[in-house]
């Protein structure tokens, strides 16, 4: 292609979105509300999947440790421990220290317990790999030596892995189906817009046009709008997550909760929109005109 | 220099429209094509610029052998026949300028050119002062100059104009026929469909008559011979 003529399909096709109107705003506003939706929806799903993720993470499996272990026997339970496959971290706590975290969560009044009336176990804390595995470990530990007793919570933490693997999934599903319906929804609105000019397609052919003269400045007049359209629910989303995302990190201050920060997930999520934008409506409108190509 | 040797042409619907047509147009002619309606005259005109495919036999312009011609290289031979239709087909929203100058940016002309070209053959037409206005701001003669304009800008070898008087009152027909003389003094062949007994019987030139899909009868300086 000549550069002349790059330049003058850039041209036509700013011109095109002008002349069209109210035909452009129709497709730019499509684009911009169904992106609105696909954002939003990603913004808050994967959101709600990072706080599954924390909450699991959170579930980890006590190892309470029999009085009558020595000093070594603790050790080789240590080692036994960590040994495990699925098991990520060991951490001891003594009993001072869980009788201090007590104390801390419940208040003065346990503080009747200190030193040897103490009644509380030193404790191994043991973290997972995977959250799913929690089970399991807590099964083989309970066989081990100088193991009073294994707690992690139980079915009630079995049921919330379930709880959130379901809302993953679900998660998902909602997502993959947002971007389809998004896809057929612009390129459904740019056939309509392209629809409306096939005459002017066959005219164009007719006074000697390639195909690709013509197809150019459609592409670049679709782009274009799919990039505008994107605009919009890009800079609302962005608006509200910036400002959400403040208000809700204060509260969740403290805990092992957070939400995505906005870099990387926000500059991905408007990266992702702005390509969603871009490539329907330069592809769909390419599409679109083929079949009027043929005079 | 045109050439048609035995073709036919049938429609997928049965119908067959061009039924062993044989005819040589030479260059610089000026040819009526006449007819009652439904006999062809449409087909044989549309084949001349690749808008139809003969199912047999062969049709030449010029270099281009229309039957072996594949699709991708249809628009370089529209640009050597210039074409105007009853229905005038501009881009309705393109100016008078732009719509001229469009056949000329599709062969690659570089703006100078285009500029000085368009406007000489506005001015050709009449309508160097209404370069800005839009189709729909024009009566049907100047929308139909604009298209005479358009189609020989890039001054092709072969002017096809199909009923380009059709949709226009006997005096603005007139203008417009006046035009096709001049462009035909100028060396381009002109073939013309019409249905205009007028004109064909007072501007005399060869004319072919087209009844069932075959050259009825082929007559220089000849007369309409049809009632209207």
């Amino acid at each position: 292609m000549k550069t002349r003529t790059f330049w003058r399909h850039i041209k036509e096709s700013f011109k095109s979105i002008k002349r069209n109107g109210w035909m452009t705003v129709a497709a730019v506003s499509a684009v911009a509300v169904t992106l609105l939706l696909v954002g939003s929806f990603i913004a808050i799903l994967m959101n709600v999947n990072k706080l599954a993720t924390d909450v699991e993470e959170d579930v980890s499996v006590r190892v309470y440790i029999d009085l009558a272990a020595e000093e070594e026997d603790q050790e080789a339970l240590q080692q036994n421990l960590e040994e495990l496959d699925e098991v990520e971290q060991v951490v001891f706590s003594s009993r001072d220290d869980e009788l201090s975290q007590v104390i801390g969560s419940y208040g003065d009044e346990f503080g009747l317990f200190d030193g040897d009336d103490n009644p509380l176990y030193d404790v191994f804390i043991v973290n997972t790999a995977a959250p799913e595995v929690t089970s399991d470990v807590a099964d083989q530990v309970e066989d081990m030596n100088y193991v009073a007793d294994v707690n992690y919570g139980g079915a009630t933490a079995d049921r919330l892995f379930e709880v959130m693997a379901t809302v993953r999934n679900v998660g998902a599903v909602i997502i993959v189906a947002l971007i389809f319906t998004a896809v057929f929804l612009i390129a459904n609105t740019i056939r309509i817009t392209i629809f409306s000019r096939r005459t002017e397609i066959e005219i164009m052919k007719l006074v000697g046009a390639t195909n690709w003269f013509i197809r150019w400045p459609f592409l670049i007049e679709g782009a274009l709008i799919g990039f505008i359209g994107a605009l919009i629910p890009v800079s609302i989303i962005s608006y509200i997550y910036l400002s959400g995302f403040d208000t809700i990190m204060t509260y969740l201050s403290g805990t092992y909760f957070a939400l995505l920060a906005p870099n990387p997930f926000l500059v991905q999520l408007v990266a992702l929109l702005l390509t969603i934008g871009v490539v329907i409506g330069s592809v769909g409108s390419s599409l679109s005109i083929r079949k009027f190509l043929k005079v | 220099m045109i050439e048609m040797t035995n073709v036919y042409k049938k429609y997928p619907n049965g119908i067959t429209a061009i039924n062993g047509l044989d005819v040589r147009i030479d260059q610089g002619e000026f040819v009526y094509v006449v007819g009652p309606s439904g006999a062809g005259k449409s087909t044989f005109i549309k084949m001349i610029y690749r808008e139809e495919v003969p199912t047999k036999g062969n049709v030449k312009v010029g270099e281009f052998d229309l039957v072996k011609l594949k699709a991708k290289k249809v628009p370089f031979l529209r640009r050597h026949v210039g074409v105007v239709y009853q229905d005038f087909k501009l881009l309705p929203r393109l100016t008078v300028y732009e719509n001229v100058a469009y056949a000329m940016q599709v062969v690659g002309k570089n703006p100078k050119q285009i500029q000085k070209r368009v406007l000489e053959v506005l001015d050709l037409v009449g309508l160097k002062h209404k370069v800005r206005m839009f189709p729909n701001e024009l009566s049907g003669g100047e929308q139909q100059r604009v298209a005479i304009a358009r189609a020989i800008t890039n001054m092709p070898r072969v002017l096809i104009a199909d009923e380009p008087t059709g949709n226009l009152d006997p005096e603005t027909a007139w203008g417009i026929m006046d035009l096709l003389e001049e462009i035909n003094n100028q060396g381009t062949t002109i073939i013309m469909a019409t249905h205009n007994s007028d004109i064909v019987n007072r501007v005399r030139h060869r004319v072919l008559a087209v009844e069932n899909g075959r050259i009825a009868r082929d007559q220089e300086e000849g007369v309409y011979g049809y009632e209207n």
